[in-house]
């Protein structure tokens, strides 16, 4: 359990109000100007000491995507921009933070842009995240009221201004690269890499992109010490995170936590425990809706935090927990997760395009028993077809949590859709049965 | 350079390659559909995808940048299963229908399916089907082929500047289209019918008309305008099906303009397949042997100096030659004239009337100054050019008069020869900037040389030039945009009439000073008959053959061997891909034959005979230099007028775009006539 005076968000239930003031009485902005007197080497590497990993999902280390800025800034000016476009099933946490928190973002700003030589910050903002926009609205305005925004902001002598962008609810618009085009006006696909954006991003010119978390957390830990943050958690994944927990538990919830948190001991005390008690539990999906499900066997065990994840083949991603109790169809489940992708993908790129929808067809079939036994095997294929291939990362996003469903509940699938395609069983699926075939008699 | 592997072979490559520019040096081929060398990476088919070591998953090659110590690999069981899972996806959705799509035979997909796809499919779902959508009368739609490769989108955006081409949806809905599914409104569009690598966009003239294979295809050049684009003929039996660009990248580089390319269904249409003779204003059939008596007869009752002879806009140089020699020898006159209208020439030194920065030099240029002149229309692969430099070097364009969109920004003068004046006189901020560029380029177009002021302008737009040092052996900034294939051959040939550049012969032809008039392919003529006598040889009945009185048939620029020169001075020739209709004969062999009935004597015993004396007195042609005192600028007489820019009609520019019924729909599109549907 996180003890309480480690908790960064301590606004996150708007218990305490969200405005300038009551920020200020949680510590915001009271020493931002000698936070950035210290320099920008010292804040990038406070950053890398504490080992804080970026919090949109990929988990990338913050200090070291800084330090890929250059370190003078050229011909062209540089930018920050916030990726607030949180449209991960399962994930809310963002959210809360622009509603509760945003002085700790705009400060987290401020800091952030004077380290990689920013003068201008975006916050694109999905489009339904409508009246989140405005409350941070606000709180910018505020700021600016305040000096702690504009002309030599807050004292420390460094120009910046904050704009908000809002999207126009696509998902892939959360994908870096996609965002750029999209806050630069053009349609929301993602760009090729390399060039990576710190050097060639947004409008051509040096760009950082971070997570909403990432950077409300900044503020804290050069205030409390990159060994404070480093001290939570575990090795390479530190500090404290926010879960969102939702899907078949009491009372879902959004909670800060600590890295490396059992998921039994989160869902437990923070969400009112699974419906129907621990034993109900079929899967839970870890790290919102593209991470692979875990079923209920790793689930007693496994600790939150990236690296375990990730050896068990899933991933911390957002962060956002979606339980699934034995009341639930899983493969029913997955179907819908797959039609999600199928209906964000952006088009640009072939194996995404085609094939998610194709797996979502296959899915939404074997969810009702009518695909034939090779066919769950095929659909890995599919899967690992897309993996990997494809321009951004959407494809694994897409092809990740089939697969989850297939490693770990193939038995189940398999179980459903028991037939043989070449057999003339009385089932009248003619488009299933390969025709030239069943003109052999053996087949 | 860069030293890397690819496939375990060590090779050397110049920097900034792609790890698929490195791949093609070592002779790897690597399967492809969006990626083209002449428009922006958009690495979305996934085609291209190799192995390079150390990176854990497979890379698009047509994106990725070659670097040093890369180690490449194009032939591993992970390549060929990524190149099979992309290719599985890719005909997931696109329709098996090749037996009836026009593609067939030549199709990207196709061929990239058989060498690196497997042969059955997997996919059981329904496909795909997409709507068909309208992009005018050129390019025939079935988009549920498409695979989303994006060239038209890119073509149309980056190399024809006309950005109606786009993706609207997304994922599986992605559709392309021209947004409000009208026709796009470029001269350039039915190039991306070539760039579709799959069926989705095919040629709509051509529509189920042939296969590939069963096409002779002939190398040969085009006559459309000036700029000679490399063209193949595709052939079957007598008619031309389809015309094709070929790559020149010095010219057309792998873009020809719709007026090449769909004109050629007029050389099926208003042929002369056999020599007619009027008779009470009506045309009669008749035979060779009557028609040249005919010619004959009023050949010797009419005074030498009465007879003139004007050459038109498509003729080949032997024709060209062949009727010089005809007029000279035969005839004994010197009344020969190519010149369409009162277009001022100075044929002291070649480089008066050609485009002597060339097309190539249009890239290296940092200022371009358009004088008189529509290039979009006038000289639509040029004006590709002009774009192209404007996109790479950011070229500073000024044109003196307003003429609409050239698919590039452009500054403006007001119209005026004033603003000659003041540039020649250095009051005009443009004096500094043509004297402080480098390599200024500067278009005079037919419509400014056509006007009354066209000998100020050019003379003194050429003594600024040379005074400031702007045309000297590595750079000429002069240039002359010619509008017709045969300008620049003709005038190399010298067949033309002047002293202070004016054109007399047409003078005298529009008093009706001639009797015996010749016009050689001559359609774009604006003269009323009154009593002249006129032979038309051609190979349309178009405005030439109406006012004829005999009418030879002649050749189209497909049916025989020829020469043309392009506007910057390029010899080139063009083959014979069929044959004339009927009657009709290759047009230096009727001049042939003439002059044997009145002087019993061939002028020249065959082609060969013709070409070799062509090429010779061609090159006693250039090498000759009048030294004349250059024209003084006191001589110079200025008004002030305003230069109108002539008004071409782009889709009916020649005889045999006229003949064609494809051009014709493209005029309606444009001009947004209503179709009655009794066209046809």
């Amino acid at each position: 359990m996180l003890r309480d005076e480690d908790r960064i968000f301590k606004n996150l239930y708007n218990d305490i109000g969200s405005d300038l003031n009551s920020a200020k009485k949680r510590g915001d902005w009271s020493n931002t100007k000698e936070l950035c007197d210290k320099g920008r080497e010292w804040i990038i590497s406070e950053i890398k000491s504490s080992e804080l990993r970026g919090r949109g999902g990929a988990g990338f280390p913050t200090g070291l995507k800084w330090s890929f800025a250059p370190k003078e800034v050229g011909s062209r000016p540089h930018y920050l921009v916030i990726n607030a476009d949180e449209s991960e099933p399962g994930t809310c946490k963002d959210r809360d933070i622009l509603r509760f928190e945003p002085h700790k973002l705009i400060e987290g700003c401020l800091i952030s842009s004077y380290a990689v030589n920013a003068h201008k910050c975006y916050i694109y903002i999905r489009g339904e995240y409508f009246n989140e926009g405005q409350k941070l609205q606000k709180a910018i305005d505020e700021a600016y009221k305040s000096n702690f925004l504009g002309k030599d902001a807050c004292g420390t002598g460094w120009d910046l201004d904050i704009y908000i962008h809002y999207g126009a609810g696509a998902y892939i618009c959360g994908e870096e690269t996609a965002l750029l085009e999209s806050l630069e006006g053009k349609k929301g696909q993602p760009r090729l890499k390399p060039p990576f954006p710190a050097l060639i991003g947004l409008y051509g010119c040096p760009t950082i992109i971070n997570n909403v978390e990432t950077i409300a957390v900044v503020p804290s830990i050069l205030r409390r010490g990159a060994k404070w943050f480093a001290s939570l958690g575990k090795p390479k994944n530190t500090g404290t995170k926010i879960y969102c927990i939702s899907g078949n538990v009491n009372s879902p919830c959004n909670v800060e936590e600590e890295m490396g948190i059992p998921l039994k001991d989160l869902i437990e005390t923070h969400a009112g425990g699974v419906i129907g008690g621990w034993e109900n539990l079929k899967a839970v999906i870890p790290g919102g809706s593209s991470m692979p499900l875990l079923p209920k066997r790793i689930c007693d065990t496994i600790k939150m935090d990236f690296d375990s994840l990730i050896a068990e083949k899933s991933g911390l991603g957002t962060a956002g927990i979606v339980v699934i109790n034995n009341d639930q169809d899983i493969i029913k489940c997955m179907a819908r997760i797959a039609r999600f992708y199928k209906h964000e993908s952006c088009g640009q790129c072939t194996p995404c395009r085609e094939g998610s929808g194709w797996m979502w067809r296959m899915l939404e079939r074997m969810a009702i028993g009518e695909a034939s036994r090779d066919e769950v095997n095929m659909l890995m294929d599919v899967t690992k077809q897309i993996e990997g291939h494809t321009i951004c990362a959407f494809g694994e996003g897409s092809a990740w949590p089939v697969q989850g469903l297939l490693r770990h509940f193939k038995k189940e699938v398999e179980k459903r859709n028991n037939f043989n395609p070449l057999i003339n069983t009385k089932k009248k699926i003619p488009y299933l049965i390969d025709q030239h075939l069943l003109e052999k008699k053996n087949a | 350079m860069l030293k890397l592997k690819v496939n375990n072979k060590d090779i050397e490559i110049e920097e900034g390659l792609t790890v698929l520019q490195a791949c093609e040096k070592a002779g790897v081929e690597i399967p492809r559909f969006c990626y083209h060398e002449k428009l922006s990476i958009a690495g979305n088919c996934r085609m291209c995808l190799v192995e390079i070591e150390k990176s854990p998953k497979p890379v698009a090659s047509c994106a990725m940048p070659a670097a040093e110590g890369m180690n490449i690999k194009t032939n591993t069981n992970f390549v060929e299963k990524s190149r099979k899972g992309v290719m599985e996806f890719l005909l997931a959705n696109h329709p098996l229908d090749c037996p009836v799509c026009d593609q067939g035979g030549e199709c990207d997909l196709q061929d990239q399916s058989l060498f690196y796809g497997v042969d059955k499919s997997r996919y059981k779902e329904n496909k795909r089907a997409v709507p068909e959508k309208n992009m005018g009368p050129l390019i025939k739609t079935q988009m549920t082929r498409c695979i989303h490769c994006t060239r038209c989108i890119r073509f149309a955006t980056e190399i024809a500047g006309v950005p109606e081409l786009g993706a609207i949806g997304r994922g599986e809905d992605m559709q392309i289209t021209t947004y409000l599914e009208k026709s796009m409104v470029s001269e350039l569009s039915a190039n991306v019918v070539d760039l579709c690598p799959v069926g989705a966009l095919t040629s709509k003239p051509y529509v189920f008309e042939a296969r590939p294979w069963e096409l002779k295809k002939t190398e040969s050049i085009d006559v459309m305008d000036a700029i000679g684009s490399n063209i193949r003929v595709d052939t079957y039996g007598w008619e031309v099906k389809r015309i094709l660009p070929r790559i020149n990248e010095d010219i057309n580089e792998e873009w020809i303009s719709d007026k090449t390319r769909h004109a050629c269904d007029g050389l099926l249409n208003q042929r002369l397949d056999t020599p007619f003779i009027k008779y009470n204003k009506k045309f009669d059939k008749a035979s060779w042997k009557e028609v040249n008596n005919i010619i004959k007869g009023k050949v010797q009752e009419t005074s030498s100096d009465k007879i003139c002879g004007l050459t038109g806009d498509l003729t080949n140089m032997e024709t060209l030659f062949i009727f010089k020699e005809f007029f000279n020898k035969c005839l004994n006159s010197k009344n020969l004239e190519s010149r369409n209208d009162h277009v001022y020439i100075n044929p002291e030194k070649r480089e008066n009337y050609l485009f002597n920065s060339n097309i190539n030099g249009i890239e290296e240029s940092d200022f371009i100054f358009i004088i008189g002149s529509n290039p979009r229309y006038e000289a639509t692969i040029l004006n590709a050019r002009i774009r192209k430099a404007y996109l790479n070097n950011k070229t500073k364009i000024v044109s003196l008069n307003n003429v609409g969109d050239l698919t590039y920004p452009y500054d403006f003068l007001k119209g005026k020869t004033e603003d000659i004046k003041e540039i020649i006189e250095d009051k005009h901020p443009l004096s500094n900037i043509i004297k402080e560029s480098k390599k200024p380029l500067i278009m005079l177009g037919q419509s400014v040389l056509a006007s009354n002021s066209g000998k100020y302008i050019f003379e003194s737009i050429k003594y600024f030039l040379k005074k400031n040092g702007k045309i000297n052996n590595e750079w000429n900034s002069l240039n002359i945009i010619s509008e017709n294939a045969s300008t620049v051959g003709s005038l190399d040939l010298g067949i033309f009439q002047t002293n202070d550049g004016s054109n007399e012969v047409l003078s005298n032809l529009e008093n009706h000073k001639y009797e015996l008039v010749f016009l050689l392919g001559r359609d774009n003529l604006g003269f009323k008959k009154k009593n002249e006598f006129i032979i038309y040889q051609g190979s349309h009945g178009d405005k030439g053959a109406e006012i004829a009185d005999i009418i030879l048939p002649g050749s189209a620029y497909t049916e025989q061997d020829g020469y043309f020169t392009n506007l910057e001075g390029k010899l080139q020739k063009a083959y014979k891909a069929s044959y004339p209709p009927g009657d009709a004969k290759e047009d230096w062999k009727i001049i042939n034959d003439l002059a044997e009935v009145i002087n019993n004597k061939k002028l020249f015993k065959n082609k060969e005979e013709l070409e070799s004396s062509l090429l010779n007195n061609l090159n006693l042609m250039c090498e000759k230099n009048i030294s004349k005192e250059s024209t003084d600028l006191k001589d110079l007489i200025f008004k002030n007028e305003e230069i109108k820019i002539n008004n071409i009609d782009y889709y009916y520019s020649n005889s045999i775009a006229r003949a064609s019924k494809t051009m014709f729909k493209c005029r309606n599109e444009k001009v947004k006539l209503e179709a009655t549907g009794t066209e046809d």
